[in-house]
């Protein structure tokens, strides 16, 4: 089963573990400047929103990168940069419409959420559930779920 | 090793930065944090030093577990000799500035001297700068921080900064950070101004590597983790509620201090509880408090955020105030609530806001208004001194009071001195509830009998902070003692004295410990730092940090006479509720606490104790 990143940011609560877990995954350093991940505060509203790649299914950078460094993963359906081939151009970094393929001065590579192979570490990390990794044809399944209890109610409603 | 192994020392006088090696002896006595900080600072400060002079230091400080993924790994502490109390100042910080000045490769600050002019400093990873800071003098922390990400064109700065109370002196003047989170008690933001340093903005982005077993971290700050989760406060009263879940359990076992401690319920205490947080407004139908919110790497979340009623007196015409912030953690709704005997939710939460934006202390500020609004009813103090009329329950009042407080304008001087001075000025010290001259917080020593023993001894004068007793005496944790009882609670009192003094000097969150002990913290160090951090060690480290503190108050003049309580608990029972007719029994706890401490009849450490604590 394919499968993706799930946000519900309602949940977020800003601590950032997610953000840590995935430097300490890909660098093994706790450092959210080196996160794929970025959690943004907006402190007038107090809403806290996780963003990262959502492995577009007909993705800009992947098309836009002149030397094809970036190719989809088959089992994970993630776009992977291969770093050897990468020249550090970053036109994929103009392409991307979400900003979330960026260049790392360091290393002189892009770099983007590739779906720690299957199990990322910030779904893992996240204490509150507003960053999971689930079936990817059903991201809608619990709002649904929500909503069709409300429904019940109402039917039960009826029917006394 | 999870240090940085670097300090930063800034002398505002000469106007220089430089970088020097963090001293790994002491780190391995006295762990990071409060305990490295205060090691430094009563090595290179004298204790009769002047709180308000440049011979003054002010200490900013990290833990080892700052910036990891330990749990509520994102602290840090400001450490200073307090103007309000003349002892050893120590306030905690969340928020996100401690792990951003550690991701940029330092362990702690050390500002000395004072500048000529304002001044702030700027921190990007190793490069760290001074610059002039007169267009920024005056300005409140909200507008200061836009004002610097704008200046350095980096919407990623995080900020630490004082407002105008610490600018004007007010005594209990803190350190805000990220708008909200505070360095709240003893005064550390009127060091601040005294130094002429309006903020501190950072940026990090080496992060924090060097762990020294990262396999054995991740898996017992995991298990960690899971005992937070899995436990009832930090699982699910916090997070929910915030730190207001006790308002309605404090005032039912009789140990809300209401209208400057004449009073241990308050009746008003439902009105602005965390179910008054949650529910929704006559007035727009909306509730006060919109999310919870995280602090750095915290699994808890236990921070309130609020909006303002729009239509409420306070913010009618002001649209400034009415954006989500920082709302009422249990202290300040105490402090601005049933210390005044006020119950409108939306003035107190407003009051907290001005707190924030100006930079000072809810619990001293509203436990301060508490003795004016006493020395007002008494006639001590008239509405042409004051400015409007001052009776117990109004928000108006209390409002106004900190309008004037946060401007320095009108009466707010006077309070910006806390209630010992200007109760001393006006001829009733006995009305300062305070020790060591730092206001109390919301738990009433008659009704918590622990606590008044932990108030009594506490450090950096009273404090909840320092014993947490309420854990146990109320909570049951780790076990139930009764609250009515003095037997036994010498023994609570320096244990969890003791206890606290780790937890504040690795990095991580003191309220952790409603569901952590030492036993969960030991792994997580051990895994993370060098060195002997085993249960038995960080025993001993606690209390050889809690007899440093001790020390540096003792040669700065205080004495056994100082580990005292107000006369009113002392000699006036407590009128309602379980602990009716009871007085705080301090003289039964005292002698014994010594004893339990190794500690002369004076209170001062004995030459055996110091040895076994390697002092
Ligand atoms: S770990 Fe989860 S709750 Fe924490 S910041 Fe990330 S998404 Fe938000
Ligand atoms: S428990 Fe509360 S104060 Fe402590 S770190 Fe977490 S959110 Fe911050």
């Amino acid at each position: 089963m394919m499968k993706s990143l799930h946000i519900e940011a309602a949940k977020c609560t800003g601590c950032l573990q997610c953000e840590m877990a995935c430097s300490f995954e890909n660098y093994g350093v706790f450092n959210p400047a080196k996160s794929r991940i970025k959690v943004f505060d907006f402190h007038e509203t107090g809403l806290k929103v996780p963003y990262t790649c959502t492995q577009c299914a007909e993705a800009w950078c992947l098309k836009a990168c002149p030397v094809d460094a970036i190719t989809k993963d088959k089992s994970t359906g993630a776009m992977m940069v291969n770093e050897a081939t990468c020249v550090g151009c970053k036109v994929c970094t103009i392409a991307c419409p979400f900003g979330t393929i960026n260049y790392v001065a360091d290393t002189g590579k892009v770099q983007k959420c590739d779906l720690c192979e299957g199990s990322p570490a910030c779904a893992d990390a996240c204490p509150t559930g507003a960053i999971t990794y689930i079936d990817a044809d059903s991201t809608g399944i619990d709002r649904m779920r929500t909503w069709a209890a409300k429904l019940e109610n109402q039917t039960a409603g009826h029917a006394d | 090793m999870a240090w940085q192994r670097k300090i930063l020392r800034v002398d505002l006088t000469a106007g220089t930065c430089t970088s020097e090696a963090l001293n790994m002896d002491w780190a391995m006595a006295y762990l990071g944090q409060r305990g490295l900080a205060t090691k430094y600072f009563v090595e290179e400060v004298a204790p009769s030093v002047e709180p308000l002079s440049p011979a003054n230091k002010l200490i900013f400080a990290t833990g080892p577990l700052t910036g990891t993924m330990a749990s509520t790994g994102g602290r840090y502490s400001v450490i200073t000799k307090g103007p309000l109390t003349g002892a050893i100042a120590c306030s905690n910080s969340g928020g996100y500035w401690g792990a951003e000045l550690k991701m940029a490769g330092w362990d702690m600050i050390i500002l000395e001297g004072r500048a000529a002019s304002p001044v702030y400093l700027h921190i990007e990873n190793d490069t760290a700068t001074l610059h002039d800071a007169s267009a920024l003098w005056g300005k409140t922390t909200w507008d200061v921080e836009p004002a610097l990400r704008k200046i350095h064109q980096d919407s990623q700065l995080k900020i630490s900064s004082i407002g105008r109370a610490g600018e004007n002196g007010v005594l209990y003047a803190a350190v805000i950070n990220d708008l909200h989170r505070a360095a709240g008690r003893s005064g550390v933001g009127a060091v601040m101004g005294s130094k002429n340093l309006k903020a501190i903005a950072v940026r990090g982005t080496k992060g924090v590597a060097g762990i020294k077993d990262p396999k054995a971290f991740m898996k017992a700050t995991q298990a960690a983790k899971a005992v937070l989760a899995g436990n009832g406060v930090t699982g699910e009263g916090l997070p929910k509620f915030g730190t207001q879940v006790l308002m309605n359990v404090i005032n039912e076992v009789g140990a809300m201090p209401t209208r400057n401690f004449r009073d241990v319920q308050f009746e008003g205490a439902k009105d602005i509880s965390a179910e008054a947080m949650h529910a929704p407004r006559e007035t727009d139908g909306k509730a006060n408090l919109v999310t919870n919110q995280a602090c750095f790497g915290c699994t808890i979340a236990c921070g309130r955020i609020s909006k303002l009623d729009q239509t409420h007196y306070t913010v009618v015409n002001k649209p400034e105030y009415w954006a989500a912030s920082g709302g009422l953690e249990y202290e300040a709704a105490w402090a601005l609530g049933s210390a005044n005997g006020v119950n409108d939710l939306e003035a107190l939460t407003y009051a907290n806001f001005v707190c924030n934006e100006d930079g000072f202390d809810p619990i001293s500020f509203g436990a301060t208004v508490g003795a004016v609004m006493e020395l007002y009813q008494m006639g001590v103090l008239t509405k042409e001194q004051l400015g409007i009329e001052a009776p117990f329950g109004s928000a108006k009042a209390l409002t106004y009071f900190a309008e004037c407080t946060a401007k320095g304008e009108g009466f707010g001087p006077e309070i910006g001195l806390g209630s010992k001075r200007l109760t001393a000025k006006y001829g009733h010290p006995d009305l300062s509830m305070t020790v060591k001259g730092q206001e109390f917080p919301a738990y009433d020593p008659r009704g918590i009998q622990g606590m008044g023993l932990a108030y009594a001894t506490s450090n950096r004068g009273a404090c909840h902070l320092r014993g947490y007793t309420v854990a146990s005496e109320i909570l049951g944790i780790p076990v139930k003692t009764d609250p009515l009882e003095t037997d036994g609670k010498a023994g609570l009192v320096k244990a969890f004295q003791d206890a606290t003094a780790v937890f504040d000097s690795a990095g991580i969150c003191v309220f952790t410990s409603f569901a952590w002990t030492l036993v969960d913290v030991a792994p997580q160090l051990e895994a993370a730092c060098e060195g002997d951090w085993s249960l038995d060690n960080l025993n001993v480290v606690g209390e050889r940090i809690w007899n440093m503190e001790r020390q540096f108050n003792n040669a700065a003049g205080f004495t056994n006479k100082d580990d005292n309580l107000p006369k009113r608990l002392l000699t006036e029972a407590a009128k309602t509720g379980p602990a009716k007719g009871l007085v705080a029994g301090l003289d039964k706890m005292l002698p014994e606490y010594y004893a339990e401490r190794g500690w002369d009849t004076e209170g001062r450490p004995t030459a055996t104790t110091l040895e076994r604590l390697s002092l």
